[in-house]
């Protein structure tokens, strides 16, 4: 039972129509430069469905930043598509909100904490009641409910994140992206940080898509890990991940499941370094 | 204590500079050179009647409506051009050919087209106010972040609203640099404007004074001058501190690192 493979998919696992929430389909996107094309993503296809918490994580360099963008329409993909919720994404959704990696640099310096997470909301025309409403549960949500009238840059780099999560959160998105997001800030907050993902994930049953280079951040927090290949990047594996549900930093930690998946994920994404690709991967580009 | 040192740094210097010129000037008369006793009494006596509502505030109104005007249509334009590849493209020549003119040489043209009247003395100050607000808008939008045009673009923050909430806060430390460098050629263009062809006004009244050899009365009008630049950068100070009080305690926060 301990030995066996996790479940896995190669390529990608989609949904039967009607039933994903956010689908890619076979996403190309080829940057024009003057030194020539550089493609950062060959053809990715994969669905998730609603009230997933689903990682990606693949090699520095594997086109995650780009991926992250294009489902967020914030870049044009050079073919295939996004769909959320059926409708085919051309910019950024309503649904959707993003949690960049450069915290500081998202927030706007010039309005305060509670400011900051109210920004989209009244930019929205949510009433004002309704906003305080949402930007104090937001910002509770995320332990940081005594600094509303703070600045972003007076505080720590790790509550400035949380910010940024509570103003993605107060918009109350059906899907929340996340772009390497604690990949700044040092290991103890990132912990902290991880639980709270999950208890705001449970808490909201809102749909993540978490992006990361690390693979034991991906296994910890994902229900589900989809593993790139480098560049050009295509879905190397797409694994469940089948810890308890209950997840604590010491004890899934050192489970043996939680080593047997590492290894696995590990193992995979060292094959994708060297260059490996799945067979159906690539009869899927060949068609 | 405290409070008497800093009154002491404020004080210091300028006492030192009115004792050294009252000293030379105490000795051997100059008549080009005022005593301080009597530059006081001339200027009690000068400025403070009708010569204040006449010249001082007709020139004072003439140097904020102009700067007000620039500063306005320096943002406005610059919003525009700033976002805007094209329109940069082909402005940024012409500007800088426009800002390279020293604003003065356009007294006399502006005479002809606009006429002298306060029209003209206005037109002046505009025509070289507008040059660093509008040069740093154009900066301060263009330097404008990427993280944050992706936040606000993928929250829904677009056109307008985007230029309220993120493009001017964001422009506002470069914007204010320009405005403080509008300030100081503000009054000079004032006075400059008012020495051609004009019968009222602090710069025609203190040639005037210069020309009938009322020499008290010409030095107490530049001490005017100078009252009127220091308060107009308290003004430029208090606002500054309102408007940038984030920037300066992020750029505290930056530096402390």
């Amino acid at each position: 039972m301990q030995s066996e493979n996790p479940t896995s998919h190669q390529g990608g696992r989609t949904l039967p129509e009607g039933e994903a929430l956010l689908s890619v389909r076979n996403l190309k996107k080829v940057y024009h430069t003057d030194a020539g094309d550089i493609e950062a993503v060959r053809n990715l296809t994969f669905d998730l469905g609603s009230g997933e918490l689903v990682c990606l994580v693949g090699p520095s360099g594997s086109g995650k930043t780009t991926l992250l963008k294009c489902i967020a329409g914030l870049l044009n993909s050079t073919s295939g598509e996004v769909l959320l919720d059926g409708q085919k994404v051309t910019g950024p959704p309503k649904k959707m909100a993003v949690v960049f990696q450069e915290y500081g640099r998202s927030l706007f310096p010039w309005l305060r904490v509670a400011e900051n997470v109210e920004l989209p909301l009244k930019n929205a025309g949510v009433p004002k009641e309704e906003r305080k409403r949402l930007v104090a549960e937001a910002l509770e949500a995320v332990g940081l409910d005594h600094v509303p009238r703070s600045y972003p840059w007076q505080l720590s780099g790790g509550m400035q994140q949380r910010v940024a999560i509570a103003r993605a959160v107060a918009y109350q998105p059906e899907v929340l992206l996340m772009d390497e997001p604690f990949a700044a800030v040092d290991a103890q907050t990132r912990a902290d940080l991880e639980d709270l993902i999950r208890s705001v994930w449970k808490k909201l049953g809102v749909t993540v898509l978490f992006v990361t280079h690390d693979i034991d951040e991906s296994i910890y927090l994902g229900e589900r890990v989809i593993i790139l290949s480098s560049s050009p990047t295509i879905v190397q594996e797409d694994i469940v991940i089948d810890l308890p549900a209950e997840r604590d930093q010491l004890e899934t930690r050192s489970l043996p499941r939680f080593t047997e998946l590492r290894h696995h994920v590990y193992a995979e994404i060292q094959k994708a370094k060297q260059g490996h690709r799945p067979e159906e991967a690539i009869t899927m580009v060949a068609k | 204590m405290k409070i008497l040192k800093s009154f002491g740094y404020l004080l210091g210097l300028p006492l030192i500079l009115l004792t050294w010129w009252w000293l030379a000037t105490s000795g051997a008369p100059n008549f080009f050179v005022p005593t301080p006793a009597k530059l006081v009494t001339t200027f009690i006596e000068t400025w403070f009647g009708e010569r204040m509502l006449t010249d001082v505030l007709p020139s004072i109104m003439r140097l904020v409506v102009g700067v007000l005007a620039a500063i306005v249509l320096g943002i406005v334009l610059g919003l525009a051009v700033g976002l805007n590849r094209t329109l940069r493209a082909v402005t940024e020549p012409v500007f800088e050919f426009f800002r390279a003119l020293p604003p003065p040489v356009l007294v006399p043209v502006l005479m002809l087209l606009v006429g002298i009247n306060d029209g003209m003395k206005v037109a002046v100050i505009i025509s070289g106010c507008i040059w660093p607000v509008l040069l740093n808008t154009i900066e301060g939008v263009r330097s404008i972040d990427p993280v944050q045009n992706e936040t606000s673009r993928s929250y829904g923050i677009t056109g307008f609203s985007r230029i309220r909430y993120q493009i001017l806060p964001s422009a506002t430390p470069t914007i204010m640099a320009g405005v403080r460098q509008a300030l100081s050629i503000g009054l000079i263009l004032m006075v400059i404007s008012e020495m051609f062809a004009s019968s009222s006004g602090l710069g025609f009244t203190i040639v005037q004074f210069q020309r009938s050899f009322a020499v008290p009365e010409m030095w107490s009008g530049i001490v005017v001058l100078g009252l009127i630049g220091v308060a107009l950068s308290f003004i430029f100070q208090w606002v500054q501190r309102r408007v940038l009080r984030w920037y300066h305690g992020l750029k505290e926060v930056e530096n402390a690192v």
